[in-house]
Protein backbone atom coordinates (compact mmCIF):
# COMPACT_ATOMS: atom_id res chain seq x y z
CA UNK A 1 0.00 0.00 0.00
CA UNK A 2 1.29 3.22 -0.91
CA UNK A 3 0.23 6.13 1.32
CA UNK A 4 1.13 9.72 0.86
CA UNK A 5 0.53 12.31 4.09
CA UNK A 6 0.70 15.99 3.20
CA UNK A 7 3.21 16.06 0.74
CA UNK A 8 4.65 19.38 -0.84
CA UNK A 9 6.93 20.32 -2.88
CA UNK A 10 8.77 23.86 -3.29
CA UNK A 11 10.68 24.92 -5.60
CA UNK A 12 13.07 28.56 -5.35
CA UNK A 13 11.91 30.93 -8.54
CA UNK A 14 13.88 33.86 -8.14
CA UNK A 15 13.49 35.80 -4.74
CA UNK A 16 11.03 33.72 -3.65
CA UNK A 17 9.61 30.22 -3.75
CA UNK A 18 7.06 28.42 -6.31
CA UNK A 19 5.22 25.89 -4.72
CA UNK A 20 4.11 23.14 -6.90
CA UNK A 21 2.84 20.18 -4.33
CA UNK A 22 0.63 22.08 -1.82
CA UNK A 23 -0.95 19.23 0.51
CA UNK A 24 -1.76 15.97 -1.06
CA UNK A 25 -2.53 13.34 0.83
CA UNK A 26 -3.70 9.73 -0.96
CA UNK A 27 -4.13 6.18 -0.02
CA UNK A 28 -3.37 3.61 -2.93
CA UNK A 29 -4.62 0.14 -1.64
CA UNK A 30 -2.64 -3.00 -3.12
CA UNK A 31 -3.26 -4.35 -6.73
CA UNK A 32 -4.83 -1.17 -7.49
CA UNK A 33 -5.18 0.71 -10.77
CA UNK A 34 -5.24 4.39 -10.46
CA UNK A 35 -4.99 7.68 -13.06
CA UNK A 36 -3.86 10.66 -11.83
CA UNK A 37 -4.86 13.14 -14.28
CA UNK A 38 -5.81 17.54 -14.42
CA UNK A 39 -4.19 20.25 -16.33
CA UNK A 40 -0.43 20.36 -17.53
CA UNK A 41 1.40 21.87 -14.82
CA UNK A 42 -0.77 20.56 -12.03
CA UNK A 43 1.90 19.18 -10.14
CA UNK A 44 1.43 15.22 -11.79
CA UNK A 45 4.66 14.70 -12.60
CA UNK A 46 6.17 16.05 -9.64
CA UNK A 47 4.08 13.87 -7.68
CA UNK A 48 5.41 10.60 -9.27
CA UNK A 49 9.02 12.06 -9.15
CA UNK A 50 8.29 12.45 -5.47
CA UNK A 51 7.41 8.79 -4.84
CA UNK A 52 10.19 7.37 -6.91
CA UNK A 53 12.58 9.78 -4.65
CA UNK A 54 13.60 12.04 -8.19
CA UNK A 55 12.36 15.15 -5.74
CA UNK A 56 12.91 15.73 -2.36
CA UNK A 57 9.42 16.61 -1.18
CA UNK A 58 9.54 20.25 1.10
CA UNK A 59 6.71 18.38 3.58
CA UNK A 60 4.76 15.62 4.14
CA UNK A 61 5.49 12.22 3.97
CA UNK A 62 5.59 8.97 1.72
CA UNK A 63 4.71 5.19 3.58
CA UNK A 64 5.20 2.14 1.35
CA UNK A 65 3.95 -1.12 2.95
CA UNK A 66 3.91 0.57 6.32
CA UNK A 67 7.44 1.99 5.82
CA UNK A 68 8.56 5.66 5.99
CA UNK A 69 10.29 6.39 2.52
CA UNK A 70 10.53 10.07 2.59
CA UNK A 71 14.03 9.84 3.36
CA UNK A 72 15.34 6.67 1.51
CA UNK A 73 17.38 7.42 -1.91
CA UNK A 74 15.67 6.62 -5.35
CA UNK A 75 18.28 3.26 -5.52
CA UNK A 76 16.71 1.96 -1.83
CA UNK A 77 13.18 2.84 -3.21
CA UNK A 78 13.55 0.85 -6.05
CA UNK A 79 15.00 -2.01 -4.51
CA UNK A 80 12.06 -2.05 -2.15
CA UNK A 81 9.72 -2.58 -5.43
CA UNK A 82 9.03 0.97 -6.53
CA UNK A 83 9.61 1.94 -10.81
CA UNK A 84 8.60 5.14 -12.39
CA UNK A 85 8.39 5.32 -16.38
CA UNK A 86 9.99 8.47 -17.31
CA UNK A 87 7.84 10.94 -19.33
CA UNK A 88 10.79 12.05 -21.33
CA UNK A 89 13.54 9.09 -21.10
CA UNK A 90 17.03 9.61 -21.24
CA UNK A 91 18.81 7.98 -24.19
CA UNK A 92 22.47 5.99 -23.74
CA UNK A 93 25.12 5.88 -26.57
CA UNK A 94 26.18 2.24 -26.91
CA UNK A 95 23.41 0.65 -24.33
CA UNK A 96 21.75 -1.66 -26.22
CA UNK A 97 17.93 -2.29 -25.59
CA UNK A 98 18.54 -5.54 -24.20
CA UNK A 99 21.27 -4.10 -21.93
CA UNK A 100 18.69 -1.65 -20.57
CA UNK A 101 15.98 -4.60 -20.10
CA UNK A 102 18.73 -6.75 -18.36
CA UNK A 103 19.18 -4.25 -16.08
CA UNK A 104 15.58 -3.17 -15.34
CA UNK A 105 14.92 -7.00 -14.86
CA UNK A 106 18.10 -7.33 -12.62
CA UNK A 107 19.31 -10.39 -14.99
CA UNK A 108 22.61 -9.12 -17.08
CA UNK A 109 21.96 -12.66 -18.94
CA UNK A 110 18.23 -11.90 -19.81
CA UNK A 111 17.56 -14.60 -22.43
CA UNK A 112 16.85 -12.97 -26.00
CA UNK A 113 13.59 -14.37 -26.31
CA UNK A 114 12.35 -12.58 -22.65
CA UNK A 115 13.95 -9.45 -24.07
CA UNK A 116 11.85 -10.13 -27.07
CA UNK A 117 8.51 -10.87 -24.81
CA UNK A 118 9.14 -7.27 -23.09
CA UNK A 119 9.16 -5.44 -26.16
CA UNK A 120 6.03 -7.11 -27.74
CA UNK A 121 4.17 -6.29 -25.09
CA UNK A 122 4.72 -2.48 -25.49
CA UNK A 123 4.18 -3.14 -29.51
CA UNK A 124 7.33 -3.16 -30.76
CA UNK A 125 8.25 -5.61 -33.37
CA UNK A 126 10.98 -7.34 -31.20
CA UNK A 127 14.17 -8.64 -33.67
CA UNK A 128 14.24 -5.05 -35.26
CA UNK A 129 14.67 -3.55 -31.92
CA UNK A 130 16.45 -6.00 -28.88
CA UNK A 131 20.14 -5.20 -30.37
CA UNK A 132 19.62 -1.32 -31.35
CA UNK A 133 21.46 1.05 -28.56
CA UNK A 134 18.79 3.16 -26.83
CA UNK A 135 20.52 6.51 -28.84
CA UNK A 136 19.21 9.27 -30.25
CA UNK A 137 18.33 6.91 -33.58
CA UNK A 138 15.58 5.80 -31.95
CA UNK A 139 12.49 7.84 -32.39
CA UNK A 140 10.54 9.32 -29.22
CA UNK A 141 7.69 7.10 -29.66
CA UNK A 142 10.48 4.29 -29.89
CA UNK A 143 12.42 5.17 -26.73
CA UNK A 144 8.95 5.75 -24.96
CA UNK A 145 8.11 1.90 -25.57
CA UNK A 146 11.32 0.80 -24.32
CA UNK A 147 11.37 2.66 -21.65
CA UNK A 148 7.77 0.86 -20.29
CA UNK A 149 9.49 -2.25 -21.11
CA UNK A 150 12.27 -1.21 -18.43
CA UNK A 151 9.18 -0.93 -16.07
CA UNK A 152 7.53 -4.20 -17.27
CA UNK A 153 10.84 -6.71 -16.91
CA UNK A 154 11.25 -5.26 -13.30
CA UNK A 155 8.30 -6.94 -12.17
CA UNK A 156 7.91 -4.26 -9.67
CA UNK A 157 4.59 -3.99 -7.09
CA UNK A 158 4.27 -0.56 -7.53
CA UNK A 159 4.69 0.91 -11.43
CA UNK A 160 4.37 4.59 -12.06
CA UNK A 161 4.09 5.41 -15.72
CA UNK A 162 4.48 9.20 -16.26
CA UNK A 163 2.07 9.85 -19.80
CA UNK A 164 2.88 6.63 -21.41
CA UNK A 165 1.10 7.28 -24.57
CA UNK A 166 3.16 10.47 -25.13
CA UNK A 167 4.49 9.79 -28.89
CA UNK A 168 2.84 6.81 -29.16
CA UNK A 169 1.54 5.43 -32.89
CA UNK A 170 -2.72 4.56 -32.41
CA UNK A 171 -1.79 0.95 -33.01
CA UNK A 172 1.25 0.64 -30.39
CA UNK A 173 -1.00 2.42 -28.29
CA UNK A 174 -3.85 -0.08 -28.37
CA UNK A 175 -1.12 -3.06 -27.41
CA UNK A 176 -0.11 -1.37 -24.99
CA UNK A 177 -3.71 -0.64 -22.92
CA UNK A 178 -4.15 -4.45 -23.49
CA UNK A 179 -0.74 -4.70 -21.28
CA UNK A 180 -2.00 -2.56 -18.78
CA UNK A 181 -5.47 -4.08 -18.69
CA UNK A 182 -3.61 -7.63 -18.56
CA UNK A 183 -1.14 -6.68 -15.55
CA UNK A 184 -4.14 -5.66 -13.48
CA UNK A 185 -6.32 -8.23 -14.45
CA UNK A 186 -3.99 -10.43 -12.51
CA UNK A 187 -3.69 -8.22 -9.58
CA UNK A 188 0.34 -8.19 -10.26
CA UNK A 189 1.02 -5.10 -9.50
CA UNK A 190 -0.79 -1.79 -7.93
CA UNK A 191 -0.59 0.83 -11.14
CA UNK A 192 -0.82 4.32 -10.94
CA UNK A 193 -0.47 6.02 -14.47
CA UNK A 194 -0.32 9.94 -15.42
CA UNK A 195 -2.17 10.29 -18.42
CA UNK A 196 -4.68 12.56 -20.54
CA UNK A 197 -6.07 9.61 -22.48
CA UNK A 198 -9.39 8.49 -22.61
CA UNK A 199 -8.90 4.46 -23.19
CA UNK A 200 -6.14 4.80 -20.00
CA UNK A 201 -8.52 6.95 -18.00
CA UNK A 202 -10.79 4.46 -18.80
CA UNK A 203 -9.44 1.43 -17.29
CA UNK A 204 -8.38 3.23 -13.73
CA UNK A 205 -10.60 2.42 -11.00
CA UNK A 206 -9.91 5.22 -9.21
CA UNK A 207 -9.38 8.88 -10.47
CA UNK A 208 -7.35 11.24 -9.27
CA UNK A 209 -7.66 14.64 -10.33
CA UNK A 210 -4.85 17.41 -9.54
CA UNK A 211 -4.75 21.13 -10.28
CA UNK A 212 -2.85 23.68 -8.92
CA UNK A 213 -0.56 21.23 -5.97
CA UNK A 214 -3.87 19.88 -5.02
CA UNK A 215 -6.24 17.06 -5.25
CA UNK A 216 -9.13 18.58 -6.86
CA UNK A 217 -11.17 15.45 -7.43
CA UNK A 218 -10.71 11.95 -6.04
CA UNK A 219 -13.27 8.74 -6.89
CA UNK A 220 -14.36 5.53 -8.67
CA UNK A 221 -14.30 5.81 -12.08
CA UNK A 222 -17.98 5.93 -12.77
CA UNK A 223 -18.13 8.91 -10.70
CA UNK A 224 -15.06 10.94 -11.41
CA UNK A 225 -15.05 10.36 -15.45
CA UNK A 226 -18.28 12.14 -16.32
CA UNK A 227 -18.09 14.67 -14.26
CA UNK A 228 -14.17 15.55 -16.69
CA UNK A 229 -15.90 15.23 -19.54
CA UNK A 230 -18.34 17.85 -18.62
CA UNK A 231 -16.12 20.07 -17.66
CA UNK A 232 -13.26 20.09 -20.66
CA UNK A 233 -13.89 23.27 -22.90
CA UNK A 234 -13.40 22.04 -26.71
CA UNK A 235 -11.49 24.54 -28.10
CA UNK A 236 -10.62 28.04 -27.08
CA UNK A 237 -13.44 30.18 -25.44
CA UNK A 238 -12.30 33.08 -27.13
CA UNK A 239 -12.19 32.16 -30.67
CA UNK A 240 -15.45 30.67 -30.68
CA UNK A 241 -16.95 33.40 -29.24
CA UNK A 242 -15.32 35.07 -32.11
CA UNK A 243 -16.54 32.41 -34.53
CA UNK A 244 -19.95 33.09 -33.48
CA UNK A 245 -19.89 36.88 -33.76
CA UNK B 1 55.08 -18.71 -19.88
CA UNK B 2 54.29 -17.54 -16.80
CA UNK B 3 51.13 -16.03 -15.10
CA UNK B 4 51.61 -12.40 -15.85
CA UNK B 5 52.26 -12.90 -19.54
CA UNK B 6 48.77 -15.28 -19.64
CA UNK B 7 47.26 -12.50 -17.96
CA UNK B 8 48.51 -10.22 -20.03
CA UNK B 9 47.48 -11.92 -23.62
CA UNK B 10 43.74 -12.21 -22.09
CA UNK B 11 43.65 -8.83 -21.50
CA UNK B 12 45.14 -7.53 -24.61
CA UNK B 13 44.26 -10.34 -27.37
CA UNK B 14 41.66 -12.23 -25.55
CA UNK B 15 43.69 -15.68 -25.52
CA UNK B 16 43.49 -18.18 -23.38
CA UNK B 17 46.45 -20.21 -23.96
CA UNK B 18 48.31 -20.67 -27.76
CA UNK B 19 45.93 -19.56 -30.17
CA UNK B 20 44.88 -21.30 -33.30
CA UNK B 21 46.36 -20.48 -36.38
CA UNK B 22 49.74 -18.48 -36.77
CA UNK B 23 50.75 -15.88 -34.32
CA UNK B 24 53.62 -13.93 -32.91
CA UNK B 25 54.41 -13.52 -29.24
CA UNK B 26 56.91 -10.54 -28.56
CA UNK B 27 58.31 -10.69 -25.52
CA UNK B 28 60.38 -8.11 -23.69
CA UNK B 29 61.82 -6.87 -26.74
CA UNK B 30 62.07 -10.32 -28.57
CA UNK B 31 60.54 -13.43 -30.18
CA UNK B 32 58.86 -15.23 -27.30
CA UNK B 33 57.42 -18.14 -29.78
CA UNK B 34 55.81 -18.04 -33.11
CA UNK B 35 53.89 -20.66 -35.79
CA UNK B 36 53.33 -19.82 -39.73
CA UNK B 37 50.53 -21.99 -41.40
CA UNK B 38 49.85 -22.43 -45.19
CA UNK B 39 48.72 -19.30 -46.09
CA UNK B 40 49.80 -17.24 -43.34
CA UNK B 41 54.09 -16.99 -43.37
CA UNK B 42 56.01 -14.70 -40.09
CA UNK B 43 59.17 -14.18 -40.33
CA UNK B 44 61.62 -11.62 -38.61
CA UNK B 45 62.98 -8.65 -40.03
CA UNK B 46 66.68 -8.42 -41.05
CA UNK B 47 67.64 -4.80 -41.45
CA UNK B 48 65.56 -3.51 -37.90
CA UNK B 49 63.13 -5.51 -34.99
CA UNK B 50 59.90 -6.75 -36.31
CA UNK B 51 58.58 -9.27 -38.49
CA UNK B 52 57.22 -9.34 -42.15
CA UNK B 53 53.56 -11.46 -41.99
CA UNK B 54 52.58 -12.43 -45.70
CA UNK B 55 49.25 -13.67 -46.20
CA UNK B 56 48.77 -15.35 -49.72
CA UNK B 57 46.31 -14.28 -51.98
CA UNK B 58 42.37 -15.85 -51.21
CA UNK B 59 43.30 -16.56 -47.56
CA UNK B 60 39.77 -16.46 -45.68
CA UNK B 61 38.52 -17.01 -42.47
CA UNK B 62 41.78 -16.78 -40.67
CA UNK B 63 42.91 -15.89 -37.44
CA UNK B 64 46.50 -13.76 -37.04
CA UNK B 65 47.66 -13.08 -33.64
CA UNK B 66 50.16 -10.98 -32.87
CA UNK B 67 50.76 -9.74 -29.49
CA UNK B 68 53.53 -8.14 -27.27
CA UNK B 69 54.36 -8.46 -23.86
CA UNK B 70 56.65 -6.08 -21.66
CA UNK B 71 56.93 -7.39 -18.27
CA UNK B 72 60.96 -5.97 -17.52
CA UNK B 73 60.42 -2.50 -15.67
CA UNK B 74 62.92 -0.12 -17.55
CA UNK B 75 62.78 -2.06 -21.22
CA UNK B 76 62.27 0.68 -24.38
CA UNK B 77 61.04 -1.34 -27.12
CA UNK B 78 60.52 -0.39 -30.91
CA UNK B 79 58.75 -2.71 -33.51
CA UNK B 80 58.35 -2.84 -36.89
CA UNK B 81 55.52 -5.07 -38.37
CA UNK B 82 54.70 -5.18 -42.08
CA UNK B 83 51.37 -6.99 -43.17
CA UNK B 84 51.28 -7.89 -47.00
CA UNK B 85 47.47 -9.25 -47.24
CA UNK B 86 47.24 -10.64 -50.74
CA UNK B 87 44.35 -10.37 -52.96
CA UNK B 88 40.41 -11.45 -52.11
CA UNK B 89 41.43 -12.56 -48.67
CA UNK B 90 39.51 -12.19 -45.48
CA UNK B 91 40.97 -12.34 -42.04
CA UNK B 92 41.56 -10.96 -38.60
CA UNK B 93 44.12 -9.72 -36.90
CA UNK B 94 44.80 -9.13 -33.27
CA UNK B 95 47.45 -7.34 -32.05
CA UNK B 96 47.74 -5.42 -28.36
CA UNK B 97 50.51 -4.41 -25.90
CA UNK B 98 50.51 -5.16 -22.66
CA UNK B 99 52.82 -3.56 -20.24
CA UNK B 100 52.98 -5.13 -16.30
CA UNK B 101 55.73 -2.36 -14.69
CA UNK B 102 56.61 -3.52 -11.20
CA UNK B 103 59.74 -1.62 -11.38
CA UNK B 104 60.30 2.44 -11.14
CA UNK B 105 61.68 2.60 -14.59
CA UNK B 106 59.75 3.61 -17.75
CA UNK B 107 58.35 0.97 -19.86
CA UNK B 108 57.99 1.88 -23.60
CA UNK B 109 56.65 0.20 -26.69
CA UNK B 110 56.98 2.00 -29.81
CA UNK B 111 54.97 -0.52 -32.89
CA UNK B 112 54.70 0.59 -36.10
CA UNK B 113 52.10 -1.41 -37.83
CA UNK B 114 52.34 -0.71 -42.05
CA UNK B 115 49.38 -2.81 -44.00
CA UNK B 116 49.20 -3.42 -47.77
CA UNK B 117 46.10 -4.93 -48.12
CA UNK B 118 45.20 -6.00 -52.10
CA UNK B 119 42.26 -5.95 -53.96
CA UNK B 120 39.24 -6.66 -52.57
CA UNK B 121 40.36 -8.27 -49.69
CA UNK B 122 38.40 -7.69 -46.05
CA UNK B 123 40.99 -7.18 -43.07
CA UNK B 124 39.72 -6.88 -39.69
CA UNK B 125 42.50 -5.71 -37.05
CA UNK B 126 42.25 -5.02 -33.54
CA UNK B 127 44.64 -3.59 -31.08
CA UNK B 128 44.39 -3.23 -27.54
CA UNK B 129 46.86 -1.58 -25.11
CA UNK B 130 46.94 -2.33 -21.65
CA UNK B 131 48.81 -1.28 -18.67
CA UNK B 132 49.01 -2.90 -15.01
CA UNK B 133 51.91 -3.07 -12.47
CA UNK B 134 52.45 -2.27 -9.09
CA UNK B 135 55.73 -0.18 -9.79
CA UNK B 136 55.77 3.62 -9.82
CA UNK B 137 57.32 3.46 -13.70
CA UNK B 138 55.42 5.26 -16.33
CA UNK B 139 53.50 2.86 -19.06
CA UNK B 140 54.32 4.05 -22.43
CA UNK B 141 53.01 3.42 -25.62
CA UNK B 142 53.13 4.97 -29.05
CA UNK B 143 51.31 3.03 -31.76
CA UNK B 144 51.42 3.79 -35.47
CA UNK B 145 49.35 2.07 -37.63
CA UNK B 146 49.60 2.79 -41.27
CA UNK B 147 47.21 0.98 -44.13
CA UNK B 148 46.74 1.14 -47.66
CA UNK B 149 43.91 -0.23 -49.18
CA UNK B 150 43.97 -1.32 -52.78
CA UNK B 151 40.92 -0.76 -54.48
CA UNK B 152 38.15 -2.62 -53.19
CA UNK B 153 39.82 -3.56 -49.91
CA UNK B 154 38.14 -2.82 -46.82
CA UNK B 155 39.83 -2.45 -43.51
CA UNK B 156 37.98 -2.03 -39.49
CA UNK B 157 40.55 -0.60 -37.83
CA UNK B 158 39.60 -0.91 -34.14
CA UNK B 159 42.31 0.30 -31.52
CA UNK B 160 41.22 -0.03 -27.62
CA UNK B 161 43.09 1.62 -24.94
CA UNK B 162 40.91 1.23 -21.89
CA UNK B 163 43.07 2.57 -18.26
CA UNK B 164 46.42 1.63 -17.18
CA UNK B 165 48.99 3.60 -20.07
CA UNK B 166 50.28 6.25 -18.93
CA UNK B 167 51.47 8.31 -21.91
CA UNK B 168 50.10 7.42 -25.64
CA UNK B 169 50.88 9.79 -28.87
CA UNK B 170 48.86 7.75 -31.51
CA UNK B 171 49.21 8.24 -35.30
CA UNK B 172 46.91 6.08 -37.79
CA UNK B 173 46.99 6.60 -41.55
CA UNK B 174 44.96 5.62 -44.09
CA UNK B 175 45.10 5.34 -47.84
CA UNK B 176 41.75 4.41 -49.08
CA UNK B 177 41.58 3.36 -52.81
CA UNK B 178 38.62 3.70 -54.98
CA UNK B 179 35.56 1.65 -53.98
CA UNK B 180 37.74 0.90 -50.73
CA UNK B 181 36.53 1.41 -47.29
CA UNK B 182 37.99 2.26 -43.97
CA UNK B 183 35.76 2.05 -40.62
CA UNK B 184 38.62 2.74 -37.84
CA UNK B 185 36.67 2.95 -34.59
CA UNK B 186 38.72 4.32 -31.40
CA UNK B 187 38.28 3.69 -27.81
CA UNK B 188 40.02 5.20 -25.10
CA UNK B 189 39.79 5.61 -21.40
CA UNK B 190 42.38 7.47 -19.30
CA UNK B 191 42.57 8.41 -15.87
CA UNK B 192 44.91 9.48 -13.02
CA UNK B 193 47.37 12.15 -14.14
CA UNK B 194 47.28 10.08 -18.20
CA UNK B 195 47.70 11.64 -21.25
CA UNK B 196 46.92 10.32 -24.82
CA UNK B 197 47.23 12.06 -27.96
CA UNK B 198 45.53 10.42 -31.01
CA UNK B 199 46.17 11.99 -34.50
CA UNK B 200 44.26 10.14 -37.36
CA UNK B 201 44.99 11.05 -41.36
CA UNK B 202 42.45 9.21 -43.69
CA UNK B 203 43.46 10.30 -47.14
CA UNK B 204 40.37 9.24 -49.63
CA UNK B 205 42.23 8.84 -52.92
CA UNK B 206 39.87 7.05 -55.06
CA UNK B 207 36.10 7.46 -56.87
CA UNK B 208 33.98 5.88 -54.35
CA UNK B 209 36.06 5.29 -51.47
CA UNK B 210 34.55 5.67 -48.02
CA UNK B 211 35.37 5.73 -44.71
CA UNK B 212 33.87 6.34 -40.71
CA UNK B 213 35.85 7.29 -37.87
CA UNK B 214 34.44 6.93 -34.67
CA UNK B 215 36.12 7.95 -31.40
CA UNK B 216 35.17 7.59 -27.99
CA UNK B 217 37.03 8.15 -25.02
CA UNK B 218 36.42 9.05 -21.19
CA UNK B 219 38.54 10.86 -19.61
CA UNK B 220 38.68 10.43 -15.79
CA UNK B 221 40.44 12.29 -12.89
CA UNK B 222 43.39 14.91 -14.07
CA UNK B 223 43.66 12.88 -17.31
CA UNK B 224 44.35 15.04 -20.56
CA UNK B 225 43.20 13.70 -24.10
CA UNK B 226 43.87 15.66 -27.39
CA UNK B 227 42.58 14.45 -30.58
CA UNK B 228 43.36 15.22 -34.10
CA UNK B 229 40.72 13.23 -36.49
CA UNK B 230 41.68 14.14 -39.79
CA UNK B 231 40.01 13.49 -43.40
CA UNK B 232 41.27 14.29 -46.75
CA UNK B 233 38.91 13.20 -49.89
CA UNK B 234 40.27 13.84 -52.88
CA UNK B 235 38.05 12.15 -55.47
CA UNK B 236 34.26 11.38 -55.05
CA UNK B 237 33.71 9.86 -52.03
CA UNK B 238 32.26 9.87 -48.76
CA UNK B 239 33.59 10.55 -45.45
CA UNK B 240 32.57 10.88 -41.82
CA UNK B 241 33.63 11.60 -38.70
CA UNK B 242 32.38 10.96 -35.54
CA UNK B 243 33.99 12.50 -31.91
CA UNK B 244 32.33 11.74 -28.54
CA UNK B 245 33.71 12.10 -25.29
CA UNK B 246 32.83 12.14 -21.61
CA UNK B 247 34.44 14.05 -19.01
CA UNK B 248 34.71 13.53 -15.76
CA UNK B 249 36.82 14.87 -12.32
CA UNK B 250 39.35 17.59 -13.50
CA UNK B 251 40.11 16.07 -16.59
CA UNK B 252 40.53 17.70 -20.24
CA UNK B 253 39.75 17.22 -23.70
CA UNK B 254 40.57 18.49 -27.12
CA UNK B 255 38.64 17.61 -29.93
CA UNK B 256 39.55 18.67 -33.20
CA UNK B 257 38.55 17.17 -35.93
CA UNK B 258 39.42 18.20 -39.66
CA UNK B 259 37.86 17.65 -43.32
CA UNK B 260 39.89 18.88 -46.49
CA UNK B 261 38.28 18.57 -49.86
CA UNK B 262 40.27 18.50 -52.70
CA UNK B 263 37.36 17.44 -54.83
CA UNK B 264 34.33 18.93 -55.68
CA UNK B 265 32.35 15.73 -55.64
CA UNK B 266 33.81 14.97 -51.84
CA UNK B 267 31.16 14.15 -48.84
CA UNK B 268 32.38 14.90 -45.73
CA UNK B 269 31.10 15.30 -42.48
CA UNK B 270 32.32 15.43 -38.93
CA UNK B 271 30.70 15.55 -35.36
CA UNK B 272 32.28 16.12 -32.21
CA UNK B 273 31.00 16.43 -28.53
CA UNK B 274 32.30 16.81 -25.09
CA UNK B 275 30.70 16.71 -22.60
CA UNK B 276 29.77 14.88 -18.65
CA UNK B 277 27.66 12.08 -18.59
CA UNK B 278 23.66 13.25 -18.44
CA UNK B 279 21.98 13.49 -14.91
CA UNK B 280 18.68 11.75 -16.32
CA UNK B 281 20.71 8.97 -17.50
CA UNK B 282 22.47 8.63 -14.04
CA UNK B 283 19.09 8.82 -12.39
CA UNK B 284 17.00 6.36 -14.55
CA UNK B 285 19.16 3.58 -13.54
CA UNK B 286 18.99 4.40 -10.32
CA UNK B 287 15.25 3.75 -10.49
CA UNK B 288 16.37 0.10 -11.49
CA UNK B 289 17.57 -0.59 -8.47
CA UNK B 290 21.45 0.59 -9.20
CA UNK B 291 23.56 2.66 -7.07
CA UNK B 292 25.05 5.97 -8.39
CA UNK B 293 28.78 4.36 -8.79
CA UNK B 294 26.99 1.48 -10.80
CA UNK B 295 25.14 3.60 -12.41
CA UNK B 296 27.53 5.84 -14.05
CA UNK B 297 30.13 2.93 -14.30
CA UNK B 298 27.44 1.01 -16.60
CA UNK B 299 27.00 4.23 -18.82
CA UNK B 300 30.65 4.04 -19.42
CA UNK B 301 30.78 0.89 -19.98
CA UNK B 302 28.10 1.07 -22.91
CA UNK B 303 29.86 4.09 -24.03
CA UNK B 304 33.35 2.60 -24.57
CA UNK B 305 31.95 -0.95 -25.55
Amino acid sequence: MLELKHLAFSVEEGAGQKDILRDVSLTVPDGAFWVITGPNGGGKTSLARAIMGLNKPTGGKILWNGEDITDLSITERAKRGISYGFQQPPRFKGLRVRDLLGLAAGNPFLSRTEGCQLLTQVGLCAADYIDREVDASLSGGEVKRIEIASILARKSPLMIFDEPEAGIDLWSFAKLTETFRYIHDKREATIVIISHQERIIGLADEIVLVADGLVSEQGPREEIFPKILANTQPGCAFVGEEGQA
Amino acid sequence: MNHTDAELLKQIADMDGVPEGAYNIRKDGGLDSRRSTDTIEISSKEDKPGIDIRIKAGTKGQDVHIPVLLTQSGLQDLVYNDFFIGEDCDVDIIAGCGIHNDGCDTSQHDGVHTFYVGRGSKVRYTEKHYGEGEGTGARIMNPHTIVYLEEGASIQLETVQIRGVDHTKRYTKVEVGAGAEAVVTERLLTHGEQFAESKMDVILKGEGARTQVISRSVAQDKSVQVFYPQVEGDAPCFGHVQCDSIIMGQAKVSSIPAIVANHMDAQLIHEAAIGKIAGDQILKLMTLGLTEEEAEQKILDGFLR
